[in-house]
C-alpha cells in the first residue's frame, strides 16, 4: 500500500509547485501583448506532444554526474538527483507542466478586460487586481489546473521508469507497481491497484468538470463578498 | 465544382486500393522470407549478430524484438505474432510449452547466463582489481541490478550478493532496471556508480570501454536460458531451421563470443572447451 501513498505525496507536491510557478507564467502568456511570446506558448505545450521516453532519456542524462543538474545536485548534497523523491518531483513538475498552465491561461484569458480595466480605474495595482479580480474569477481554472496537474502526475509511468530505479518508498509509484504485477504475473494484485487508480481518476475528472459545468461548487470555492 | 471534387475523391480511392494491393502483396511474399523473434534484453546484441549470419546463409529476414522475458511470455499468450521466443531463463518457456503455445519439442536451451560487476571508466573504482569490495566503497552509493521479482539477472545479482556475504550491507544501494538492459544503462549513464548486469551486456558496443569484474559462476544459480518455436508463428519451417542453426557450431561460436556459456553438444566429443563456465574469461578492461 506504500506505493499508493507514495504516488499521492509525490502527485500533492508536483501540483502545489505547479500551481505557483505556472500562475506568475500563465498570468504573463494570457496578458502580455509580446510578439514572440507564442515560443513560449510551444515550449510549455511540449510535454503533451513529447513521448515521455524523449523527457525520460534527457532527464536521466541530465541527472546524471556527466549533467550539469547531477553535478550541480551533487555539489549541493553529495548524492546524484536520480533515483530519488526529488528527482521524480523535478521530473514530473516538467512532465505535467501543461496541465497547469493551460487552464490557467485559458480561464485568464476568459474575464472580461472591462473589469481589469475597472479595477486599474478605482486605483487597483497588478496584485491587487489579480487578488481580488482575477483570481476568485479563474478559480474554476485554479482547481482544474490543481486536479489535472496532481492527476496527471500520479498516473505518470515512462518517465518514472527511466529515472526512477523502483526503490520501495522512494520511487516505486502505483503506476510502476502496477507494471511489476502485471510482469510477475500477479493479475490480481494488479487488477486491485488498476482499479483504485481508474476510480481515482474517473473521480478526479468528474470534479473537474462538475466545477467547469457549475453543476457543482464546493463551499470552499464560494469566495466570500461574491 | 462537384465534378472536380469527384476526380480528387476516385483519384484518392484509386490511390488507396493500390496501396493496399502493394503493400499487401509485398508483405505476403517478405512473409516467407521473414521471422519474427523476441529476445531477452541480454540476447540483443549476441542476436543482431546471429540474425544477420543466418540472413546471409539462408537470405531469411529475421525481425528481433527485444525486451524482458516476462513481457514477452504475456504478450505470447494474448497471441503476439512472434515465430521464436529466446527467454533468459526457462521457466516462462516451460509455461509457454504447458500451455500448449510451443511447437512439441522445441523448447532447447541455448545458453547460461554470467554476470559481472560493471563500472563506468570515469569511475575511480578498479573494480577489476577490487572484485566484491569495491561495492563496499563509500563511492558507491547506488548499484544497479535487475528487477529480482521480474529478472533472472537479478535474482542472479542478489544470489551473488548474498554468497559473498555483503548483501545486507548493500542491501540499501541497490536500485532495479525493469530488466537487466535498464540496469545496464543506469550504470552506463553514471547515474549508478556501479551495476550488475549480463557478461553479454558489458561486451556491447556502447559498454566495452567500463571497468567490470566477472563473478565467479558458482556464486549464483546458473541462468539457463531457453527457446522455443511458438504455435502462433507463420513461418514454422523456417523458424525451426533458425533453431538449427542456434544450435550448429557457427551459432554457438557467436553466442560464446558475446558472453555466454553454451552447452556442449552430446554428439560432438570435441566440445569441452565450448564451455564457457568451466573457465575464467578474461573480460575486457578499460579500452
Amino acid at each position: 500500500m506504500s506505493s499508493i501513498s507514495l504516488s499521492f505525496e509525490l502527485a500533492g507536491c508536483v501540483a502545489v509547485i505547479l500551481l505557483l510557478t505556472g500562475m506568475p507564467i500563465a498570468y504573463w502568456l494570457a496578458y502580455s501583448n509580446w510578439r514572440s511570446k507564442f515560443l513560449l506558448e510551444s515550449i510549455v505545450a511540449l510535454p503533451l506532444v513529447l513521448p515521455p521516453t524523449v523527457l525520460g532519456f534527457y532527464a536521466s542524462l541530465a541527472m546524471g554526474p556527466r549533467g550539469l543538474l547531477g553535478k550541480l545536485w551533487i555539489a549541493l548534497f553529495g548524492h546524484g538527483l536520480a533515483f530519488t523523491f526529488g528527482g521524480l518531483v523535478l521530473a514530473s513538475v516538467v512532465y505535467s507542466f501543461p496541465f497547469a498552465v493551460q487552464p490557467l491561461i485559458a480561464s485568464f484569458e476568459g474575464i472580461d478586460r472591462k473589469l481589469l480595466d475597472a479595477s486599474a480605474v478605482l486605483g487597483a495595482g497588478r496584485w491587487r487586481t489579480f487578488r481580488r479580480v482575477i483570481l476568485p474569477l479563474s478559480l474554476p481554472g485554479v482547481v482544474t489546473a490543481l486536479v489535472l496537474s496532481f492527476a496527471h502526475t500520479l498516473g505518470e509511468f515512462g518517465v518514472v521508469l527511466m529515472v526512477g530505479g523502483n526503490l520501495a518508498g522512494v520511487t516505486r509509484t502505483v503506476s510502476i507497481e502496477i507494471y511489476d504485477h502485471v510482469e510477475a504475473l500477479e493479475y490480481g494484485e494488479a487488477n486491485q491497484l488498476a482499479l483504485l487508480l481508474l476510480a481515482i481518476a474517473f473521480g478526479v475528472l468528474c470534479l473537474v468538470y462538475a466545477v467547469n459545468r457549475r453543476v457543482w461548487t464546493p463551499a470552499w470555492l464560494r469566495w466570500p463578498g461574491k | 465544382m462537384t465534378f472536380k471534387r469527384k476526380i480528387v475523391h476516385s483519384s484518392f480511392t484509386l490511390l488507396a486500393i493500390s496501396v493496399f494491393l502493394f503493400t499487401e502483396s509485398t508483405s505476403a511474399r517478405a512473409q516467407e522470407r521473414e521471422i519474427r523473434v523476441a529476445v531477452a534484453a541480454d540476447l540483443k546484441f549476441a542476436m543482431e549478430e546471429l540474425a544477420k549470419e543466418f540472413e546471409s546463409q539462408t537470405g531469411t529476414r529475421v525481425e528481433v524484438t527485444s525486451g524482458s522475458s516476462g513481457n514477452f511470455f504475456a504478450q505470447i499468450q494474448s497471441g503476439a505474432p512472434f515465430d521464436l521466443f529466446f527467454s533468459a531463463d526457462v521457466e516462462y518457456p516451460r509455461k509457454l510449452e504447458a500451455a500448449g503455445l510451443v511447437g512439441p519439442g522445441t523448447l532447447f536451451e541455448y545458453a547460461q547466463g554470467q554476470i559481472v560487476i560493471w563500472t563506468p571508466a570515469d569511475e575511480p573504482l578498479d573494480v577489476s582489481r577490487r572484485g566484491w569490495n569495491a561495492l563496499l566503497d563509500p563511492r558507491v552509493q547506488r548499484i544497479a541490478i535487475a528487477n529480482p521479482a521480474l529478472a533472472p539477472y537479478g535474482r542472479a545479482a542478489v544470489a551473488a550478493l548474498q554468497k559473498a556475504g555483503i548483501y545486507e550491507q548493500v542491501k540499501t544501494k541497490l536500485v532495479y532496471g525493469e530488466n537487466i538492459s535498464q540496469a545496464a544503462q543506469f550504470a552506463q549513464s553514471g547515474n549508478a556508480q556501479a551495476g550488475i548486469i549480463a557478461l553479454s551486456l558489458a561486451l556491447a558496443p556502447g559498454m566495452k570501454n567500463g571497468k567490470a569484474w566477472e563473478i565467479p559462476a558458482g556464486m549464483y544459480p546458473p541462468i539457463e536460458q531457453a527457446a522455443v518455436v511458438l504455435k502462433n508463428g507463420k513461418n514454422k519451417s523456417t523458424a525451426l531451421a533458425f533453431m538449427d542453426f542456434i544450435k550448429s557450431a557457427s551459432g554457438r561460436k557467436i553466442l560464446q563470443k558475446h558472453g555466454f556459456a553454451v552447452p556442449a553438444e552430446k554428439q560432438q566429443s570435441n566440445d569441452s572447451t565450448l564451455r564457457g563456465s568451466s573457465r575464467p574469461r578474461k573480460t575486457e578492461s578499460k579500452g
